[in-house]
Parts: C-alpha cells; sequence; structure tokens
C-alpha cells in the first residue's frame, strides 16, 4: 500500500531521519513509535508531503508519489491529520467537513458564483456526504457550531471527520491520542479500528503505548532517526533493542 | 439559502427605490460613488476577508480598468461595451501572470509586493503621457449607451451603477457560499490543512487575485464611463488605503459588509463638511473608535449594540 524506502532527511547539520524503510500493508493498522526526538513527525510531513526530504522514495500502491503536494496525494486518496489540530475555527463544524469533499466535487469558480444547477445539485451532496462523517464520528449534535470554540476531544474528531470526507484508501494520524483524557482515548481506539473496518488503511504516530499495542496490526519503532525494530506488537514489547531505547541502556 | 435570497431581494428594493427618497443631484453623485466603491470593496473583501490575502495596490487594477476603457474608447474609438470586456480579460490575465510569484509571499511581505505593484502602475499612468495624458489626465471619455438611453445624468448613472454592484454581490454572495468560498476560508484558517484535504491553495489563491482584478477593472470601466474624465490621482496608494479601510470597518469576509464600510467612507467625508477644518480630525477619530469597539466590522458591530441596547432596556423595564 505504502512504502518509504531510503528516507534521510538532514536538517542543516542534524541528521533527522537516516535511511528509513519499511512498508505498510493495505487495510493495517501501523503504529510508528519511539522516543521524543525520534524523526516520527518528520517522516510523516515528509510522507505527507509538507517536507521534501534529502533522499529515498515515497511509493504509494505502486505509484512513485516522491515529492507530490499534500492536495495531490490527497486527490491520490491518502490524507492525514496533526498533532496540534488544524481545524478551520472561523467555520461551523459542518463547513469544516464540507471543505474535505473538496477533491470529491467540481464546480469551478464561475458555476459556483452563477448558481449553475448543477452546483446547487453537487452543493447539496456535499452537505448529506459532510453529514455522514459527522455521524460516522458522533458529532451530528454540534454541526452548526463554531469549530474555533470546540472542546480539543471534539475537536480531534472533527479533524478524523474531515479527512474522512477524502474517502481516503489511507489515512495518517499525527498522535491522535494527544491532548485525550482516558474515556476519550478509549473511544478514539474504537473508532480506528472502524474506520480500518472501512477497508481504509491506517498508519499512526503515537506516544499511548497501551493503544498502540491494543489497536495496532504491526508496529515501527523509530530511534534516533533510524528504525530501530519492525514487527507485531508483541514482537516489540519483547525486543530487547526497544526495551534498550526506552528504558535506557545500562553501558 | 431562502433567508440570503430574501436578504438581498430587500436590499435591492432599498437601492431601487432610494431615488424616490432622497433627491438632489449632489447626493445622487455621492452614492453613485457609494456603488462604484461597493464593487472594490467586494473585490478586496474576496480577496482579504476569505482568502486571507493582502492587496495595498488594488486601485492599480481599478486604474488599470478606468485607463484601459478610457484609452480604448477615446483614442482607438470602440464601443464602450465592447472595450469593457477586454479590459477586463486583460486585467484577469495580467493579475493571474502577476499572482503566481507574488502570492507565494505571505503577510507582511505580500503587502509590500502588492505595494510596490500599486505604485508601479501609478507611475506608469503619471508617465505614459501620450497614451494617458499623463498627470492632467485623459478626457472626453463617452458616456454608456443603452438603446436609446445614454447615461449622461446622476439618477441614471446611480441605475446603471447600482444595478451592476447589485450583479456583482449576488455574484460574491453566491461564491463565498459555494465550495470555492468554503475552499477560501479554509486556506486563510489554515492553509496547511486545506492541502491536505485536497485544496490546491496555490492556484486558488492566484485564481481569487484575479477575480478580484476583474471585477476591480470592471469597477474601473464604469468609474471612466460616469465621469467621462479620469486622472492618476484618483488611483494612488492612498486609494488603495482608503480600499482596505472600507473592508475592515464593514466587516471581513461579509459582502454586506464591504456595502456598509463603502458606503461609511464615502458619505462621511459629505457629511463632515460643515464641520470645516475639523473635519480630518473627526473621520480619523471615528475610524480609531470603531476598529476599537466594533473589531468584526460594522455588519457585525451594529447587530451587536442593537442586542445590548434591547437587553439593557429589557432590564431597566424589570427593575
Amino acid at each position: 500500500m505504502l512504502e518509504v524506502s531510503g528516507i534521510t532527511q538532514i536538517f542543516g547539520g542534524v541528521t533527522a531521519l537516516d535511511s528509513v524503510s519499511f512498508s505498510i500493508t493495505r487495510g493495517d493498522i501501523t503504529g510508528v513509535i519511539g522516543p521524543n526526538g525520534a524523526g516520527k513527525t518528520t517522516l510523516f510531513n515528509i510522507i505527507s508531503g509538507i517536507y521534501r526530504q534529502t533522499a529515498g522514495t515515497v511509493t504509494l500502491e505502486g505509484k512513485d508519489v516522491t515529492g507530490l503536494s499534500p492536495d495531490r496525494l490527497a486527490r491520490l486518496s491518502m490524507v492525514r491529520t496533526f498533532q496540534n489540530i488544524e481545524l478551520f475555527g472561523s467555520m461551523t463544524l459542518l463547513e469544516n467537513v464540507m471543505v474535505g469533499m473538496h477533491t470529491k466535487s467540481s464546480s469551478g469558480l464561475l458555476a459556483c458564483a452563477l448558481k449553475m444547477p448543477w452546483s446547487i445539485a453537487e452543493e447539496r451532496r456535499i452537505r448529506a456526504g459532510a453529514m455522514k462523517w459527522l455521524e460516522f464520528t458522533g458529532i451530528t449534535d454540534l454541526a452548526d457550531h463554531t469549530a474555533g470554540s470546540l472542546p480539543f476531544g471534539k475537536g480531534r474528531l472533527l479533524e478524523i471527520a474531515r479527512a474522512l470526507a477524502v474517502e481516503p484508501r489511507i489515512i495518517l494520524m499525527d498522535e491522535p491520542a494527544a491532548g485525550l483524557n482516558s474515556q476519550e482515548t478509549l473511544a478514539l481506539a474504537e473508532l480506528i479500528k472502524r474506520i480500518r473496518d472501512l477497508g481504509i488503511t491506517v498508519v499512526l504516530v503515537e506516544h499511548d503505548m497501551e493503544l498502540v499495542m491494543d489497536i495496532c496490526d504491526r508496529i515501527v519503532v523509530l530511534n534516533l532517526g533510524r528504525k530501530l525494530a519492525e514487527g507485531t506488537p508483541r514482537e516489540i514489547q519483547e525486543s530487547p533493542e526497544v526495551i534498550a531505547a526506552y528504558l535506557g541502556d545500562d553501558d | 439559502m431562502t433567508r440570503d435570497l430574501l436578504l438581498f431581494a430587500c436590499f435591492s428594493l432599498l437601492i431601487m427605490l432610494a431615488p424616490q427618497l432622497f433627491t438632489g443631484g449632489y447626493l445622487m453623485n455621492v452614492l453613485v460613488f457609494v456603488g462604484i466603491n461597493t464593487m472594490l470593496a467586494i473585490a478586496l473583501n474576496l480577496l482579504l476577508g476569505y482568502a486571507g490575502q493582502i492587496s495595498l495596490g488594488h486601485a492599480g487594477f481599478f486604474g488599470l480598468g478606468a485607463y484601459l476603457s478610457g484609452i480604448l474608447t477615446t483614442t482607438f474609438s470602440l464601443n464602450p461595451w465592447g472595450a469593457m470586456p477586454i479590459v477586463a480579460l486583460v486585467v484577469g490575465c495580467l493579475a493571474y501572470l502577476i499572482g503566481f510569484p507574488i502570492l507565494k509571499l505571505k503577510g507582511h511581505y505580500l503587502a509590500m509586493a502588492t505595494l510596490g505593484l500599486g505604485v508601479i502602475i501609478y507611475i506608469v499612468f503619471n508617465e505614459t503621457v501620450n497614451l494617458t495624458g499623463g498627470p492632467s489626465g485623459l478626457s472626453g471619455i463617452p458616456n454608456l449607451r443603452l438603446g436609446g438611453i445614454v447615461f449622461d445624468s446622476d439618477v441614471k448613472n446611480y441605475y446603471l451603477i447600482w444595478v451592476v454592484t447589485l450583479m456583482v454581490m449576488l455574484f460574491s454572495i453566491n461564491l463565498a457560499n459555494s465550495r470555492i468560498g468554503r475552499a477560501l476560508r479554509a486556506v486563510h484558517d489554515s492553509d496547511v490543512a486545506a492541502q491536505v484535504l485536497g485544496v490546491n491553495s496555490r492556484l486558488l489563491k492566484v485564481q481569487i487575485f484575479a477575480l478580484s482584478a476583474i471585477i476591480s477593472s470592471l469597477a474601473g470601466s464604469f468609474y471612466a464611463h460616469t465621469m467621462t474624465f479620469i486622472s492618476p490621482a484618483s488611483f494612488g496608494f492612498n486609494f488603495s488605503i482608503e480600499l482596505l479601510t472600507m473592508v475592515v470597518i464593514g466587516g471581513l469576509g461579509s459582502i454586506y459588509g464591504s456595502f456598509l464600510g463603502a458606503a461609511l467612507l464615502t458619505l462621511l467625508p459629505e457629511i463632515l463638511r460643515g464641520a470645516n477644518d475639523y473635519d480630518i480630525i473627526i473621520y480619523g477619530a471615528l475610524l480609531v473608535l470603531m476598529v476599537m469597539f466594533m473589531p468584526g466590522g460594522l455588519v457585525r458591530g451594529i447587530p451587536a449594540l442593537y442586542r445590548k441596547i434591547v437587553t439593557r432596556r429589557g432590564e431597566a423595564g424589570h427593575a
């Protein structure tokens, strides 16, 4: 589904990522973990087209997508969420999700401004589609609220709903549980599983180990910009290198 | 949706009835300017209030519309109605080409670049004397004609300009409430999130910049044909700032706000004319107060003020 190979990122003189390679299987929930500064978010920013890497390639469904812009990647069915949720604060929840339908609609500037019949029909379809995703994430009752005034947990759900509206085949989530309380984290775990059940491949960067071990099919461990280990949650938990990286070496 | 339409219908009706309520040629003349300024404020608001991209050079696009229409219909004797779309297209293409490099810039840098653009256009008006007449202006621009009507009086021009302005308003309201309008606001709120969701924010910014220039150019063409005389002084940096003030005072991201801002800033100097030398001080002080107490602009500030008064009355009634 998604393959990264030889990803290297050098900021100034600092090597943030050093030749990281792994591949992600369709339909899996894959967790990318590692201590702070391991390069997880940098890796996400490269895969999602926000940074341009120093070296290495990203392949999405067999197609080389290295260096493509985020909007092109969205059209190729890859979407992401952010650690510090990036909502459209002045817009309602419904409108936020409607923006997610952008690639699934096509009325141009003139058609919209002149209210052509097809653009009116499309607008209706966009609204209905957006409502469906608000329902999926359980925030329909807040549809007409302004996104800027949402509590953090609901904001996270909105960001996910908005990303799903793109109808992605793969979704990258950057620390989806950050800032959530334990109850919200449990609900998030259920939501992520339901997203996978829709046939969407999920990749997440996460610090909450309980969540990662609970929902992930596979885990990739990064440390100091290198891939340290890769495997099932069980294999990772038993890996001596991983334990050393997290708890510190004796020597 | 129907509420929007009803509001627009009521607004249009008021505008069309206004000449029956107010008489006097001079006032009509000022109201023609309110119309032209409303178009310009809307054009800038689409860029600034919706897409969040500043321009300090919009008087330049306004001037290009006016001068190109003026030159084509005098020196080259083209039909005004024929020249207008050509002019709008030329200005739109120009803005589109300039937009790609310029809109890569953000914030203060974009402000500086657009300011420079406006200044360059202003200098061109002044220096190409053979074409534009230079600082002494271009005169003898023909009035517009439609059927047997020649738009040569203030009242006739009022109807002409306001029909066009209302069309621009409806066009912009529809646009603002569509997927394009949402994408613009999304880019404004979080550019990166908009891109991740598939919005080509760079292209969209350039498109809206070009559309904004086209509307400004149209306003310029109508200005030239109603005034029949134009000079560079009307299209300088000062006027770009005045347009910006209209948009902010009226309310960013609101089409009706642009009307309110344009109306206030056009009418205020006329109202203050009686205050002799103090008019500039009062004008400035009013603007400062409005920005302080109505940061959302008139379009949000007036309803808030009204609600405040109503609740205070209610409390007084209970006591």
